[in-house]
């Protein structure tokens, strides 16, 4: 997105010949005038450049980390041009329907796109007084997440996933069917180390539903330097920001897998010799980390938002790990797969109990969504709650043992994981649907076993089965 | 007034290191560069100094100026800070919004008090008197619900020989002249400055022996603080640490309340920021926002701001302290403010201990914890500051360094419970392993001003929640159906206990807050209820039968349906349980 076309932002200064050269990182003497995280560009001995930032600007010299990797360099040949400010991102509109690789370039095979203007990829902090609280709900068409864990507006809500759990089809099905009423909305896409079938896999998916027109696509692969994938999700940000902010959108940011995002980090930590902190990550993750997630949200008298859906993968499915500890620290709540779900060919496999949206709140119910939505989602919660004790239960003592009611609370727990949480991969199921279907499945409980659902809603909605009644 | 104190050397994150440095002392503020970027020298080694800055260092380069007014951080203390919302090192934002937009961009200078403003400054003292520090010259009512008292700083006393007549004056304007032991006239106006992190000075410290009443049952009935105490609230994330800390701002029983968000996110002080403006406090009818100061230093602010926003959080609360009133301050989370610390002192490649915190953190965290408690002031009154620290412990273990260090200097525990929490019991206040000291302290006040029988029963509950436990062990592996009903009565009496007392919704009109009085009353109800229905019990009754009273339902929903002008119905519904056994048989 900087390679070309606005190099004139930049004023330039060559120097020939580096000091020393380690991993992705060289040092180079007798320069002056260089200021910490500018932009760097080397020009290799075929004459390619390629770009860097300063770590670390010292009285005549400076410590300059190479993004696409140092193979190549020479100590003798290596052209390094000083570009006098920090990394910069084009931003615009063209940009909507695109894809592009980890650095911005694209990738699609059509031209660059023009850029309205361009920003400094790492933000600023948003002044939490200028901070509007998020509201309105992004309806997802997934019955779990609309009506269980309400995705709202400016939230930032991760699905915590293992390997070999179906988070890209849930990612991509979320990007397709996502809506806002009435309103303009359009996707990034951020993957960073997938692997590149995965990575096909996206973009044919947006295809083929006919939705790339409203999605943009940055694509980090696998094998691609690690520092370009820490780059990626702030590019994709700063592009989110602009559209939000300034073009009134709202953008839904999905970015996966943030567990490559922090080994990643990681990696680039250890070869600057940083002081690591819990398993080696560097003691800054979750600053790191916050600068990312803490870019979604509103603003006071803007109508745009950037509400953010990060996905990790939590390596052996411990959530303690670092990664979702920290994210989980960070973001408004937590979606949670489940591998015993998924092992029962239940998608999507959204757990129950560890899932939360903390913003869902104060944006359902009366007036918003539907008035039974809050009652209705606290008592699956409670009553799913209530299966796993009676499952438990029922392992130690035999199915035999349990009360005429305890088999019923299995019964609903069965109907509400096969017609409640699961639905098809191209399934897209309205909240209101989503609302019935979760009075269908409750209402095989006797009323005096919903004490969160006031009389009136019960009157309302509940709907007993007449072979039952 | 600034001086040039060096010249950059390098620069690498957050972390200058300057040369050419003659007269800077350790932790004087310096500005860097052409922005002026604000940082704190944190080492000095021969002619070369550290410097943390506080904003980000994008752009610096070797060879840009240092400047150095010559003191260290510091706060402005005076009118204006109460409703006003700081970032970590005490810019309003609210100004800085008026200034610079919706982004926080550096180098931005700004004054913490509004100069255009004036207060009515009303003198208490008549020219001629001796003054010590301390002593109040007079009174500003700064909001509604807060009387700012000007005092004389510390470090100034002699004669009173000039004070300004009552009217309308700036925080900069001259408002009395002292004369000074030696002779030297010293003027003071209603704006004092106090580095961050120096403890602000009083004559001593005082034993502790009032609660801090937060109007949450399970804290105040089973857990207390004190007035002057502090409290950790350890738990991982989702537990509901912060629906906690934004409870004990709003209702606890502090005249001022200070609350420090450190490194937390941006939505959850946008949240506060909306709707403490429109809560009523329950004692004095008026807005909670009267009495309350923000520190907003989100996640994603600079890391060193976070890690003074904690300092400067409690100059502010001994600042209100020394004028003699009780306050509260939050610190949501302390983690985080480790964490700055660790990312701080990794940058100094100091030698880091288990985690890679630095050795210094234990003592960095008693030297905070113990700038709490109730003291008596320089002018001879008596003020407090009670400390509620949230703690984040990475993976919710609690032997981490940060938790298990706080937990040698705090005296009361709350520990969060990540079941307790999945099952949506809120707050998820365990308690099997949350402690409290307090409660010797401050029982003599419950006794006094609710109940003799306060502490008795609240041994009673506890004995039963501790057999409850024991009971559940046994219920897992074999049902509870083959407990003889005694035995069900206890797991049944707990679980109302845990239903109609323990529970508690933050986001219900009558429910977020319960008096003492009416938490003493729930109690009793419960354990008479428990009583009664064991004395029904021997006399051939099931539990099953008991549970169909009016009174269970009753009990069950006591906690959202009396009011607290309601209290002469739970008394009657005391009575009603009282008399169950006399009915039936």
């Amino acid at each position: 997105m900087y390679m070309d076309g606005f190099m004139k932002e930049y004023t330039q200064r060559d120097y020939v010949g580096l000091e020393e050269l380690v991993g992705p990182i060289f040092i180079i003497r007798n320069v002056h005038n260089v200021g910490y995280n500018e932009l760097v560009e080397i020009i290799d001995d075929e004459g390619v450049p390629r770009l860097g930032i300063i770590l670390e600007a010292g009285k005549g010299y400076a410590v300059v980390e190479v993004l696409k990797g140092t193979s190549g360099l020479s100590l003798k040949n290596s052209k390094v041009r000083f570009k006098e400010k920090p990394l910069l991102v084009g931003v615009s509109e063209d940009i909507l329907g695109r894809v592009f690789d980890g650095t911005g370039n694209p990738i699609d095979g059509m031209p660059r796109p023009f850029y309205d203007e361009y920003v400094n990829v790492n933000g600023l902090a948003i002044n939490p007084t200028a901070r509007d609280y998020p509201e309105n709900i992004i309806e997802t068409g997934i019955s779990s997440i609309d009506v269980m864990n309400t995705l709202v507006r400016g939230q930032k809500l991760p699905i915590f996933s293992g390997s070999g759990l179906p988070h890209d089809i849930l990612g991509t099905q979320i990007a397709r069917q996502a809506r806002v009423k009435g309103e303009s909305f359009c996707v990034m896409f951020v993957a960073m180390g997938v692997k590149f079938d995965t990575a096909r896999f996206f973009i044919r998916s947006f295809e083929e539903s006919g939705v790339l027109e409203r999605v943009t696509v940055f694509l980090s692969l696998a094998d691609s330097p690690s520092i370009e994938k820490t780059l990626t999700p702030r590019l994709a940000l700063s592009c989110a920001e602009y559209l939000a902010f300034k073009k009134n959108m709202h953008v839904l940011v999905i970015m996966t897998d943030m567990s490559n995002y922090c080994e990643a980090l990681r990696e680039v930590s250890t070869i600057r010799g940083e002081i690591p902190a819990r398993k080696g990550y560097p003691g800054y993750l979750y600053s790191d980390l916050a600068g990312l997630y803490e870019r979604a949200g509103m603003i006071k008298g803007v109508k745009g938002s950037i509400t953010q859906l990060p996905i990790l993968t939590m390596p052996n499915d411990d959530i303690t790990h670092p990664i979702p500890d920290l994210t989980g620290y960070i973001t408004e709540g937590q979606i949670v797969l489940e591998r015993e779900l998924f092992g029962r060919g239940i998608y999507p496999p959204i757990a129950g109990l560890p899932s939360l949206s903390r913003l869902m709140k104060d944006n359902i119910g009366e007036g918003l969504t539907r008035e039974d939505h809050p009652a209705l989602a606290s008592q699956l919660f409670a009553c799913y709650a209530k299966v796993k004790d009676i499952r438990a239960l029922a392992s130690i003592i035999g199915e035999e043992e349990l009360t005429p009611l305890d088999h019923l609370f299995l019964k609903f727990g069965d109907e509400f994981e096969k017609r409640f949480l699961n639905q098809g991969h191209y399934e897209r199921r309205s909240l209101e649907n989503g609302l019935d279907l979760g009075w269908e499945v409750i209402s095989i409980l006797p009323k005096d076993e919903l004490p969160r659902i006031r009389e009136e809603m019960l009157k309302k909605y509940y709907k007993p089965r007449k072979n039952e009644s | 007034m600034q001086k040039v104190a060096g010249k950059v050397y390098r620069v690498v994150g957050p972390v200058v290191e300057i040369e050419e440095v003659s007269f800077l002392r350790m932790l004087d503020m310096v500005e860097v560069g052409e922005f002026h970027l604000v940082g704190e020298v944190v080492r000095l080694i021969k002619d070369r100094a550290y410097v943390q800055v506080y904003e980000d260092t994008t752009s610096l380069k070797a060879g840009d100026v240092v400047y150095t007014q010559g003191y260290p951080l510091y706060v402005e203390l005076g009118p204006g800070l109460v409703g006003e919302i700081y970032d970590g090192i005490q810019r309003p934002l609210s100004v800085l919004k008026e200034k610079e937009g919706v982004y926080i961009n550096r180098g931005v200078h700004v004054n913490a008090l509004r100069r255009d403003r004036k207060w009515r400054f009303i003198p208490v003292i008549d020219c001629g008197h001796t003054i010590n520090e301390g002593d109040v010259l007079g009174e500003v009512q700064e909001t509604p619900l807060v009387k700012h008292r000007i005092m004389c700083p510390p470090g100034i006393k002699g004669q009173l020989k000039w004070i300004i007549p009552q009217g309308d004056y700036t925080v900069d304007e001259k408002i009395a002249v002292v004369e000074k032991e030696d002779g030297v006239s010293q003027e003071i106006t209603m704006c004092q400055r106090w580095p961050v992190r120096k403890p602000r000075p009083y004559k001593e410290k005082l034993p502790i022996g009032e609660p801090l009443i937060t109007g949450q049952r399970v804290i105040d009935t089973l857990f207390p603080v004190a007035k002057g105490g502090c409290v950790a609230v350890p738990g991982g994330f989702g537990t509901g640490k912060t629906v906690i800390q934004h409870q004990l701002a709003k209702w606890s029983d502090a005249e001022i309340v200070i609350f420090v968000g450190c490194g937390e996110r941006g939505n959850e002080m946008t949240d506060i920021l909306l709707t403490f403006p429109k809560l009523i406090d329950p004692r004095t009818q008026r807005p909670l926002f009267e009495r309350t100061i923000f520190i907003a230093n989100t996640s994603n602010m600079p890391v060193a701001a976070r890690e003074a926003s904690i300092y400067t959080g409690i100059t502010m609360a001994e600042y209100y302290r020394d004028m003699g009133y009780n306050v509260a301050l939050m610190a949501d989370s302390t983690s985080r403010w480790a964490e700055a610390l660790r990312e701080l002192s990794g940058r100094l490649e100091e030698m880091p201990l288990e985690e890679g915190f630095p050795a210094y953190l234990a003592s960095r965290l008693a030297e905070f914890y113990e700038r709490a408690g109730k003291i008596t002031t320089l002018n001879g009154s008596a003020g407090s500051i009670s400390i509620i620290a949230s703690v984040s412990p990475p993976g919710g273990d609690f032997s981490e360094p940060v938790t298990s260090h706080t937990k040698r200097f705090i005296r009361c525990f709350w520990a969060l419970d990540r079941d307790l929490a999945n099952a949506r019991h809120y707050p998820s206040i365990s308690w099997i392993d949350s402690y409290s000291e307090y409660i010797e302290d401050i029982k003599e006040w419950w006794h006094k001003n609710i109940s003799e029988e306060w502490l008795s029963l609240r041994y009673n509950i506890m004995d039963l929640l501790q057999r409850e436990q024991r009971l559940q062990q046994v219920v897992k592996l074999v049902g509870p159906e083959v407990l003889p009903q005694r035995q069900r009565l206890v797991l049944e009496i707990c679980s109302v206990f845990k239903n109609a007392f323990l529970q508690q919704f933050a986001f219900d009109p009558v429910d977020t807050y319960s008096s003492a009085r009416k938490q003493f009353l729930m109690l009793k109800i419960i354990l008479q209820f428990y009583h009664t229905s064991d004395r029904l019990l021997k006399k051939g009754l099931r539990i099953a039968e008991i549970k169909e009273k009016p009174v269970y339902q009753d009990i069950m929903r006591m906690r959202l349906k009396y009011t607290e002008q309601e209290l002469n119905k739970l008394e009657e519904l005391l009575k009603k349980v009282e008399a169950m056994d006399s009915e039936d048989l």
